[in-house]
């Protein structure tokens, strides 16, 4: 199935104390002229917050960057749906919270896979986003004070979570879009909306560019510069149904991948408990309601399995408040793997758990309820047809997040010089689990203030000479996708795909289960270019064309997902192995065998395992318990 | 330049037109206070329009009248172009109606013109007028109102006028950055209809006569 | 249910409304579900799917855009035409589906159109200039929250376009405004207030967008429901930038 190839570590961290080691690396780092910064190239990839607070910020210090995203505009990439908050150590609540606070939490929620050196300087920049996004303009939600409010959110004591309504995401992105916008109008950064990466350029064991398609004209192309940076998010769609956008893919690092870079523990994914039930066969995504649902919601489903009563005719006597009943302390406020396992066990897809205001509605009156909740009840309302106001809300857990991703060090380098990778799109924060409001931190994090000093680092040997790609293989690989002509639509073996995934390779995994995935995966990859259907040129917009070659990618992708997790013995975090629980039912961690971070290398066949040690010298590993 | 460049803006001519939309209106008020004083008798409206013309006030109300109407029309067609060119191609399927008012702006105008130029060649030069005698103000236009077909014609334009000043006056306070409930406009043109129609109205039913 | 679908299809420079007919549908649907629905059948078929615009599908990124019944977004308020379900239909209506039409948006296939001339509107100072790393402490200026709460309510703007495409003069106004409101409403967006207001409405205008008449269609077509209020702020900063 793989083989173990050599071990791989992460050089670029310094050593010494932990809270020391930013600075260090900051100084260490090499710097380039200004002068010089002219005659650098940089391409980034992906308009997210990572993606666009990196084309600003490296557009603001000179170099020339030329930026791509799928969309009609960078300000639509997905992070604009992220709804709940961004974490910061502020402590304006004087509640006793510190960078180093955070840090812990944040170890712990990832369930102790991800590096302390990369943790501790998240921990560290997430004080100076805040102070960059409001210089911004981003509305922030304010007391009347005119001071920021945060609130709380799962895993944390503290209340640290700034926030804008239910739109964080959107106004952070805005932020970073308007900033990268100022750089587009200041000639230092280029942008080419509507234009997809097919292919990574590597010249001489660099990455010098990328391969291009115009999703207008249809035309490939390449683009080189001397440094490329990877900003596409995360691969949540290899589920077809998730909370991510439809476009949202895997083919930008999956191709940098085929080129050379690990991929590391593809199959950590996130699934929220939070969404809205799947209602028919025709259902192209899932939409999450806010976690912040659980703080006043109480989760229920009826003792008996198939009471077909309506909820409000079930009374309160044959209601099996579950979570309340398995986790006494922590109640409807479990992490949200537990959460979810927890619906996936009770009930089925389509019925989904009840969440229930009635006990809120009372107690705090509907006003209340509705100035906290009112748009989140709306937009239930919109999709289902269902007041939440009378009648509890259906939920059940969706796919929302990957903590896998490119493989890359401390200075975001993958292990193709020249390659960065920041945001969902590498693997390196969150470990095994990301805790809410930590991915909208870890994005700007990276693009605004991380990216900026380590690719000084690498840029500072440039520029690299002339290079000239060849574009015939993404040209032949769109032939190939239109040659087919088969009689299947690319939805339907999306859709069949991300059927087995969510069966063998979703919120619970078991030995059987992944092997039958591991035999159906490359059949099904066999029929895809069998019988894949393209209609239309490839000298066009063509969208069928576009998914085609997306669902390609997650066919290949989806392989390696299963023998990371078939070759994960433990569970941990968002990756629970049946075979490994405790005696009731909790995920059972196995530090001594696999605390280290599964990066796997492409060969075109088995996959070769290589291994990074992870040390834990601040925060114990321990066991999470919520009991 | 500053004015220039503001008034080669969407923003700067829609400021134009609402300054001197304002500007005729204020005109409108007060030519309908003037005609209010019919209902005092013929001496109180003739000797009304004998001392507008002593005072000196005639001739320079006329030119900025007139400066007003000019930039008033200049920019409203100017942006009807604008918006003509700003959708080449429109839908197939009809659109949702907007307000009355809002839609009439443009075809009310030209009528409230046309009326003005009757209206002047009527009551102002009286070659129109059945009566026709300078300074009998109120002969003139008992004279009028007796003919059903200048009853109709002032009613349509007084209408015209209203559902103009309806969405109008609104209007020019938004594009002067006012924000104001639509009512105060509602209200204003209800007033002036009301106030212009009284007069025919009067004649009509034989309380003026 | 039963829906009649015309359509716009041009893949060209000229197009035409093309009859679809749709069987088994769910009143469960969004709209979108329903064309992916057609597409799937047409593409089996053999046949080139309608092409349309469309990402989240949560009524947030802006992207989708269509002319439902001569509606922008359709006939339900406050929502992206991916958030509109089938059940605010009658079994048995014909649909009209057709692309935004501004001059500023052509149309490049089907029902997708382009929309980069609202990114060079943001680009001529839709922004703060505060390069990466220079700002002070969050705390350092206080707002008010009912500046932060009017900065929201326009910066809630999602840029899709539709104020434009139901606009009668073809106007992108209310999105101009709603950009220069949000930053003009917050104290660290005064010091290019007066230039931003007017090198927005610059840009608007030399892309060829029609001037704002007050007709008042905007706000209704909006999915977020930007006020008008935020246009007369436009208006009055501009005027101020020029008469100061």
């Amino acid at each position: 199935m793989y083989t173990e190839g050599t071990p791989i570590a992460d050089t670029r961290a310094p050593g010494g104390p932990v809270e020391n080691r930013w600075e260090q690396r900051r100084l260490n780092a090499r710097l380039v002229n200004p002068a010089n910064k002219r005659k650098l190239s940089v391409i980034v990839v992906g308009t997210g917050l990572a993606g666009a607070s990196a084309a600003a910020s490296l557009g603001e210090l000179g170099y020339r960057v030329t930026s791509f995203c799928y969309q009609d505009s960078p300000r639509r990439a997905h992070s604009i749906a992220a709804q709940g908050g961004i974490n910061a150590a502020k402590n304006y609540r004087n509640d006793g919270d510190s960078v180093r606070r955070l840090f812990q939490d944040t170890v712990k929620g990832g369930d102790f896979r991800s590096r302390e050196s990369n943790v501790h300087r998240l921990a560290e920049l997430s004080v100076r986003i805040i102070d960059q996004c409001v210089a911004q303009g981003v509305p922030f939600a304010r007391e009347y004070g005119g001071l920021l409010d945060t609130r709380s959110f799962g895993g944390a004591q503290v209340s640290r979570t700034f926030y804008a309504r239910g739109q964080t995401g959107q106004q952070l992105l805005l932020g970073a879009y308007q900033a990268m916008a100022r750089q587009i109008a200041a000639g230092t950064v280029t942008s080419f909306p509507r234009t997809e990466m097919l292919d990574l350029v590597v010249h001489e064991g660099r990455a010098r560019g990328v391969v291009v398609r115009d999703l207008v004209t249809g035309e490939v192309s390449a683009h080189t510069a001397d440094a490329v940076v990877l900003a596409t998010g995360g691969y949540g769609n290899v589920f077809h149904l998730s909370t991510n956008a439809k476009g949202c893919n895997t083919t930008a690092i999956w191709r940098a991948h085929r080129r050379g870079a690990l991929f590391a523990n593809p199959c950590f994914t996130q699934i929220h408990p939070t969404c809205i039930p799947i209602s028919g066969d025709h259902q192209s995504k899932l939409t999450l309601m806010s976690e912040s649902l659980r703080n006043d919601g109480r989760v229920w489903v009826p003792s008996r399995k198939d009471d077909p009563r309506p909820p409000n005719d079930i009374p309160e006597a044959e209601r099996d408040y579950y979570l309340e009943r398995m986790y006494p302390s922590f109640g409807n406020l479990v992490p949200r793997d537990i959460a979810s396992r927890a619906a996936k066990n009770i009930s089925d897809e389509r019925k989904g758990v009840y969440l229930d205001f009635a006990d809120a509605i009372t107690r705090l009156g509907r006003d209340t309820v509705e100035a906290r909740y009112g748009n989140l009840f709306e937009m239930y309302q919109r999709i289902t047809g269902e007041d939440p106001y009378t009648a509890p809300m259906r939920i059940y857990p969706a796919v929302h997040y990957t903590m896998g991703g490119l493989w890359v060090d401390y200075d975001l380098r993958s292990t193709i010089p020249g390659l960065f990778v920041v945001g969902e799109a590498n693997f390196s924060d969150h470990g095994a689990n990301r805790l809410g409001a930590s991915a909208l931190m870890q994005g700007l994090a990276d693009g605004y203030f991380v990216l900026p000093t380590t690719i000084g680092d690498y840029l500072a040997d440039g520029p690299f000479g002339p290079c000239t790609p060849d574009v015939s293989e993404v040209r032949d690989r769109v032939a190939a996708l239109l040659a087919v002509d088969g009689d299947r639509t690319a939805e339907s073996f999306h859709r069949e795909l991300g059927r087995l995934m969510w069966d063998e390779c979703g919120m619970e995994r078991d030995e059987a289960g992944l092997r039958k995935a591991l035999d159906r995966i490359p059949e099904l990859r066999a029929e895809f270019w069998r019988r894949i259907k393209v209609p239309g040129s490839g000298e066009a917009l063509n969208q069928e064309l576009e998914k085609a070659g997306r669902v390609a990618d997650f066919l290949e992708l989806a392989e390696l997902m299963c023998v990371d997790a078939l070759h994960r013995t433990e569970s941990c975090g968002g990756h629970f192995r049946s075979e490994s629980q405790t005696p009731d039912g909790e995920a059972l961690r196995d530090d001594e065998a696999f605390g280290y971070v599964a990066a796997w290398e492409y060969t075109g066949g088995e996959p070769v395992l290589h291994k990074e040690t992870l040390d834990f010298e601040h925060v114990r590993p321990s066991t999470r318990s919520y009991k | 330049m500053q004015t220039l460049r503001l008034y080669r803006s969407t923003v700067g001519k829609k400021a134009v037109m609402a300054v001197t939309g304002v500007g005729m209106l204020l005109f409108v008020v007060g030519h309908m206070i003037g005609n209010l004083s019919v209902f005092s008798g013929p001496a109180a409206i003739d000797g009304y329009a004998r001392w507008l013309r002593e005072i000196g006030v005639v001739w320079p109300l006329r030119f900025g009248l007139l400066l007003c109407v000019g930039l008033h029309m200049v920019a409203a067609v100017q942006l009807a172009r604008r918006a003509r060119k700003a959708r080449p191609q429109g839908y197939e399927h009809g659109r949702r109606p907007q307000s009355y008012a809002a839609r009439t702006m443009r075809w009310g105008g030209v009528i409230i013109t046309l009326f003005v130029v009757y209206h002047l060649l009527d009551l102002t030069a009286g070659v129109a007028n059945p009566h026709g005698v300078q300074g009998e103000v109120y002969n003139n236009l008992v004279a009028d109102f007796q003919l059903w077909y200048v009853v109709l014609a002032y009613t349509v334009a007084v209408l015209a006028l209203g559902l103009h000043i309806r969405h109008g006056a609104w209007s020019a306070l938004q594009s002067l950055g006012v924000t104001a409930p639509r009512g105060i406009a509602l209200v204003v043109a209800g007033v002036i209809c009301a106030g212009y129609l009284s007069v025919p109205a009067a004649v009509v039913l034989g309380v003026v006569s | 249910m039963k829906l009649t679908l015309r359509i716009w299809r041009q893949s060209g420079p000229t197009g035409a409304l093309v009859t679809y007919p749709l069987d088994d549908l769910s009143p469960d649907m969004s709209f979108l579900e329903m064309l992916d629905v057609l597409n799937e059948s047409l593409v089996v078929r053999g046949e080139e799917p309608v092409a349309f615009d469309h990402d989240c599908r949560e009524g947030i990124c802006g992207m989708c855009g269509l002319m439902i019944n001569g509606v922008a977004h359709g006939p339900e308020k406050a929502t992206t035409a991916c958030q509109l379900h089938l059940r605010h239909f009658s079994d048995g209506d014909t649909i009209t589906v057709e692309p935004w039409r501004a001059k500023p948006f052509p149309v490049l296939r089907d029902l997708v159109v382009d929309r980069s001339a609202l990114d060079r509107i943001v680009e001529s100072g839709g922004y703060i200039s505060v390069p990466t790393g220079s700002a002070p402490d969050a705390h350092a200026t206080p707002v008010p929250k009912e500046s932060a709460d009017a900065a929201f309510t326009s910066a809630a703007c999602i840029g899709c376009g539709a104020c434009v495409a139901a606009c009668p003069n073809g106007s992108a106004m209310l999105f101009t405004a709603a950009k220069a409101t949000h930053l003009g409403s917050l104290p660290q967006g005064q010091p290019e207030r007066w230039s931003r207001a007017q090198d927005m409405v610059q840009t608007h205008d030399d892309l060829g967008f029609g001037g704002c008449t007050n007709a008042g269609e905007c706000t209704p077509a909006c999915p977020k429901g930007i006020p008008l209020t935020t246009i007369a702020q436009l208006n009055r900063d501009l005027l101020r930038s020029h008469l100061r």
